[in-house]
């Protein structure tokens, strides 16, 4: 009947995380065998895999671009990734938009210009949904790219931040999203702390603006560690199989 | 942090669908007590004090479970009960299952004086459980409950024990079961000495009340599913239930029947089945051949009367007023299930003859209730008191109404004082309306500026705004008036063209969006003026100093500057955030003075004289698009200053031409404000409507003055206005005052409404014929105001930010519906008062005066006295329950009067009659009083009363004065 208060008297939200706390993050690189590069990761609820190919030869010669590989990214969610079972075209505007804010995200950090005239598929496959759509898949195509071996200039984490009434909050679900609470989704270059892309839904105040984006940012470096983590302790795995 | 997962399920708009939300459970929820070694919380909030109850002697916390909240909040209320945790578990389930009461746990959480702690169990690695196969939601529940008491008990060691307060019994026995300690809230509060009055304010839940009469019930509600789906197929209809004012057995619903808006009516106690004024209910409609066909059997059925409890039928003397209108048969039903209570608190006094103890006895009694507002039912209360309570005014609250007790059940909250007493019924009458008046609390009083009553305009303020301090500036209200919004200015410019301001309190300088006074302010929404006390919206510090533009100090103001031309034509308008100072405050009278005295050249006094060679020009235009001058019969009383007590009845003042003044400027401004928010908030402006008059009501008023050879047009506002001018009959100078008055009736509400929910053309505000209007002059007594300073200063500054309020569609419409209903509240408290000193004054009078007839009903008719301008009843048969064999008058429908069956006169529209006004204090043994109103001529046997009674006669010197004491009404300008 009522609209569910986001942070109870306790400072706790919905599902018990305080303001400033990540959900779970669970992430594994090199999940598939066929692609050359793949990841899986979990963040809470929400669930994503991502293949990587390339850089190899373009299927269209329309999209060749000759100085540089072309980024190719795709995203699909799985019909059964909601509670209510539901197909969604490829040509859903919303999953475009998401796709190629994916894709603008990685153009600067990918060092494209070494692979003239080739392409470099991202696929992009939401298994459950629980909010936070940009975020997972920014992490996802960072691992898929460095397992894939892709040259970069540094990793891209994402990060999402909310604010309630005027707390901030981390990293939001779907029940928070769906409040109409602003949200602020940043991805950013770790290492240099660069900003490479910045995405904010509803409106929030300016005055708030700065810690909401403060909060993110803290978000996206803690989200590094796991990432950076996960694999390098890969990489142990893969050498000592090795030898 | 251990964090691990739960599942939860749930269903959505009516189909199941699963929802998986994670849960984590967590290690660093603390028990907030102090001195608590094992926990790391930096503020506690449950504190370790002496037991105040008898039932335990140790130092204990609360626990309740969610009933207890639902059933008891008026004992948790209490100030005597501290230190309760309240668990997550008990405050999710109350937020579902009442909002009011969830907001109230949620005011009293929020003081921290209480100490009252949400402990959230659900997210406690120790706390946390989860559903047992086959168990119940609710059981579950009252498991988390016990093992949070549990983990507390354990935790706390030796320090402090932890209660567990319950009234299911079932659910006491299987805590002692597990060696907690449980009481039910009788037990506990009964153990509490110091504070008696805490048992009265126990609820009266079923379980706890012996029923009595078994052979009398109501039918049986419908279940939640069963209406909902009969609201589907559409054999059930709903609506929020409104019981007539005269006749406490007749309410009706307004619904959509057969693809036409319509009132269902639904008659007696038996079928409202238990539903009260104002709930959301589920009709259910009789055959065609069953309703209502004329309004003549809208009579009591005696039954009904029968199965009441002894002597009942004498205290109802409500009058059975029926109004002959259709004779189209009217839908009728009878109420099967409620969608929603709406129950609040409400004002009573206790039924003499219920109480039987004698005067020393102690002993828990039950006691009636009767309710000052005659559309709420009796309520039935049990309380000890009885004897003190006899003779005062009370507040009760309802608790259930079991479907085989023909009253509700309820409890004593508090006592308000004696009746009769001013203060007191001033007090039931705010609570009556819903006006919220308490002291502001010291939150709200902290985000005054800190200097208090030593503020002054500072430097920054200085370099911001324009600084006007140069201008003759001056305000014009009326004389006492203490609040000051308004001050004006008009100077000719050097290229002969004119500049006029006016200057309005700069109110949202100090209440910034958000804060603690801004959101009281929102609450409060308007100021209530009343006969003898003002409740106002914001702090008299405020509203009375800081923002008043008093006169020869500095204050901040939003201005508005017109350059006008000769004509009153606006050449430009700008508006801007400035700093005044105002050279005086005159009254309309001073104001008045200076412009007639020609020997007065200043500067201030030629301002004054160009404004109102403005005014006259802009009042004759805005007549000339339609505008209506409206009345209503409006009167001031004289106070003693000791006592306040009413000792004369002043009539209003004529209209000065001042007052003309400043109401165009006003309504200039308000007019041009308005087309500035717009055009920068299209969707999410606040402005004000008012519809046109619904035409069915003028066309009776159109016909009953036919017979005075008038004729009534209203197709435009333009057309009303000139047939009311046409409308005067010389030797009766009151009968074009009624008139207005009367066609004023007709008129619908002007409403605040946000400009993206309706279209363009239903801005229009017939009364001022203005096609866009916003309230805007007076933001220390209208929250409106305050909102329209805020978007008009986001118009004109665009470096300042402001939050979303001002952007959302939803939030606006929500905040205008809540100020209409603040307003009307307001207004109504207003004529309460009136009434209230009214009687007051006629107490031990009698007055003998000329009134005229505004209203025939089938057993009487409604007589306006001007001198005193109130209304009231003249009954043709005393009582509709007592068979009077053959009523004195007979109604006749087709020329809509009163003949009488023993001489040839009639009682018609507009007639003159003279009256005899006294007030029935023995109404219901004292406790209640009313104006009574008896037909002194004509002379008709039966219904007139003899002529020569004691009491002054008011000679017809007074008939001079009739004419005037009207106030003539900007309507709701």
């Amino acid at each position: 009947m009522s609209r569910q208060e986001l942070l109870n008297p306790g400072g706790l939200r919905i599902d018990g995380r305080r303001a400033t706390e990540l959900r779970k993050i669970k992430c594994k690189p090199s999940v598939l065998r066929q692609a050359d590069g793949s990841a899986y990761i979990e963040q809470g609820n929400t669930k994503c895999l991502a293949a990587v190919y390339g850089p190899r030869e373009p299927r269209l010669k329309s999209q060749i671009i000759h100085d540089k590989a072309n980024i190719n990214v795709e995203l699909s969610y799985a019909p059964f990734s909601t509670s209510e079972r539901k197909r969604r075209a490829k040509t859903d505007k919303r999953i475009l938009e998401i796709a190629s804010a994916v894709k603008q995200t990685f153009e600067p950090v990918i060092l494209a210009n070494l692979f003239p005239r080739s392409q470099i598929d991202i696929y992009l496959q939401i298994l459950q949904f629980d909010g936070g759509t940009v975020q997972i898949c920014i992490n996802a195509a960072t691992m898929a790219l460095i397992d894939a071996g892709v040259p970069m200039r540094d990793y891209v984490c994402a990060c999402t931040a909310g604010c309630f009434d005027k707390q901030p909050v981390l990293d939001l679900n779907n029940t928070e999203e769906s409040s109409d609470s602003p949200e602020l989704t940043v991805a950013i270059l770790p290492r240099s702390g660069k900003v490479t892309l910045l995405q904010m839904e509803s409106r929030l105040h300016v005055e708030k603006f700065e810690s909401v984006m403060n909060l993110a940012t803290e978000g996206c470096k803690a989200i590094y560690k796991i990432l950076d983590k996960s694999i390098r302790d890969n990489m142990k795995d893969a050498t000592s199989n090795m030898i | 942090m251990l964090r691990s997962k739960g599942f939860i399920k749930r269903t959505k708009k009516g189909n199941a669908v699963k929802v998986v939300q994670e849960h984590y459970l967590r290690e660093d929820i603390w028990c907030s007590v102090e001195s608590c070694s094992q926990c790391s919380h930096t503020e506690s909030i449950l504190r370790v004090i002496p037991s105040n109850t008898k039932i335990v002697d140790s130092p204990h916390f609360i626990v309740a479970d969610t009933n207890l909240f639902m059933n008891q909040i008026d004992i948790i209320e209490h100030k005597s009960i501290r230190n309760v945790i309240v668990l997550q578990t008990v405050y999710e389930e109350i937020r579902h299952l009442s909002l009011p009461i969830y907001n109230r746990l949620k005011a009293i959480i929020s003081d921290t004086s209480r100490g009252f702690y949400v402990f959230s169990n659900e997210h406690h690695r120790e706390t946390y459980t989860d559903r047992l196969k086959d168990e119940s939601p609710n059981d579950r529940n009252d498991r988390a409950i016990r093992l949070a008491v549990k983990w507390y008990s354990t935790h706390l060691n030796r320090t402090a024990k932890v209660l567990l307060l319950s009234d299911d019994v079932a659910n006491r026995e299987k805590a002692k079961k597990d060696g907690l300690l449980a009481f039910s809230v009788r037990q506990y509060v009964e153990g509490m000495v110091d504070f008696p009055e805490l048992i009265d304010m126990l609820g009266n839940t079923a379980d706890n009340q012996e029923t009595k009469n078994k052979e009398f019930t109501y039918e049986e509600h419908l279940s939640s599913a069963h209406i909902s789906n009969g609201l589907k197929n559409g054999s059930l209809y709903q609506g929020s239930l409104s019981i007539s004012t005269h006749n406490y057995l007749e309410g009706s619903i307004m619904a959509n029947v057969d693809g036409t808006d319509t009132q269902i009516m639904i008659l007696g106690r038996q079928y409202m089945n238990r539903a009260i004024q104002g709930d959301i209910v589920a009709i259910q409609l009789f055959p065609r051949t069953e309703w209502l066909k004329t309004p003549t059997e809208v009579i009591v059925d005696e039954e009904e009367e029968n199965m009441s409890t002894n002597g009942e039928a004498k205290e109802n003397n409500n009058i059975e007023v029926e109004e002959m209108l259709t004779s189209a048969p009217q839908p009728t039903g009878k109420v099967i299930g409620i969608i929603k209570r709406n129950w609040r608190p409400y004002c009573g006094f206790i039924r003499k003859q219920t109480v039987q103890g004698s005067s020393t006895s102690t002993l828990s009694e039950n006691v009636l209730v009767i309710t000052m507002d005659r559309r709420i039912p009796f309520i039935r209360i049990r309380t000890r008191q009885a004897q003190n309570l006899m003779g005062q005014r009370i507040l009760v609250s309802i608790d259930a109404w079991p479907k085989d007790s023909k009253y509700p059940m309820g409890h004593f909250v508090r006592a308000l004082g004696s009746a009769g007493d001013k203060d007191t019924e001033t007090q039931v009458l705010l609570l009556e309306h819903d006006v919220p008046h308490q002291d502001f609390s010291l939150q709200v009083l902290s985000d005054l500026p800190i200097e208090r009553e030593a503020w002054k305009v500072n430097e920054d303020q200085l370099r911001d705004r324009m600084d006007l301090r140069n201008l003759n500036i001056c305000s014009i209200d009326p004389p006492d008036c203490t609040d000051i919004d308004d001050a004006l200015h008009a100077r000719q410019l050097p290229n002969g063209n004119y500049e006029v301001g006016v200057h309005i309190a700069d109110v949202t300088h100090f209440v910034k969006p958000g804060s603690a006074l801004d959101q009281e302010a929102a609450t409060r929404g308007t100021t209530v003026y009343l006969v003898n006390k003002r409740i106002d919206m914001i702090p008299t510090l405020l509203g009375c100093n800081l923002c008043s533009l008093h006169e020869k100090v500095d204050r901040l103001a939003f201005s508005c500057l017109w350059e006008m031309s000769a004509d009153a034509d606006i050449i430009q308008v700008n508006f801007t955030k400035s700093v005044i100072s105002s050279k005086a405050s005159l009254t309309y009278d001073e104001a008045q003075r200076r412009i007639d005295d020609l020997r007065m050249k200043d500067d201030l006094t030629e301002g004054l004289r160009l404004l109102n060679k403005l005014a006259k020009k802009l009042h004759a235009r805005r007549l000339e698009r339609g505008a209506l001058t409206l009345a209503s019969p409006e009167v001031r009383f004289q106070l003693e200053n000791d006592s306040q007590d009413p000792v004369d009845v002043v009539e209003m003042k004529d209209l000065k031409e001042t007052n003309a003044l400043v109401e165009e400027f006003m309504l200039l401004a308000n007019i041009s404000v308005a087309q500035k928010i717009i055009s920068k908030f299209p969707a999410s402006s606040l402005l004000r409507h008012h519809p046109p008059p619904t035409e069915s009501k003028l066309e009776n008023l159109a016909q009953s003055i036919s017979q005075f050879g008038f004729t009534l047009k209203y197709n435009t506002s333009k057309d009303l206005a000139d047939s009311l001018n046409k409308a005067a009959i010389p030797n009766e100078p009151y009968f074009n005052k009624l008139l207005r008055i009367m066609t004023t009736r007709c008129m619908m509400q002007a409403k605040y409404f946000c400009s993206g929910n309706f279209g363009k053309k239903d801005f229009l505000h017939y009364g001022l014929a203005s096609e866009i209007y916003t309230h805007f002059t007076s933001p220390i007594r209208r929250y409106s105001d305050i909102i329209v300073h805020r978007l008009l200063e986001a118009c004109i500054n665009t470096n300042s930010v402001y939050s979303s309020e001002l952007t959302d569609k939803t939030k606006m419409q929500k905040l205008c519906d809540g100020l209409n209903y603040r307003y009307v509240m307001a207004q109504l408290a207003a004529r309460s008062s009136v009434e209230l000193h009214t009687n007051i004054f006629f107490k031990g009078k009698t007055e003998k005066e000329e009134g005229f007839v505004t209203r025939i009903l089938k057993n009487g008719f409604i007589v306006l006295i001007p001198r005193y301008g109130i209304e009231g009843i003249v009954c043709s048969s005393k009582s509709s329950l007592s068979a009077t064999p053959a009523s004195p008058v007979v109604y006749n429908p087709h020329t809509n009067s009163l003949d009488s069956s023993l001489c040839d006169i009639s009682i018609k529209l507009f007639n003159k009659v003279m009256v005899q006004i006294t007030i029935d204090e023995d109404l219901v043994g004292g406790m209640r009083q009313k104006l009574k109103i008896e037909l002194l001529n004509p002379y008709i046997p039966g219904l007139s009363v003899n002529n020569e009674g004691k009491g002054s006669v008011r000679k017809s010197d007074d008939e001079n004065r009739l004419s005037s004491n009207v106030k003539r009404m900007k309507i709701n300008v």
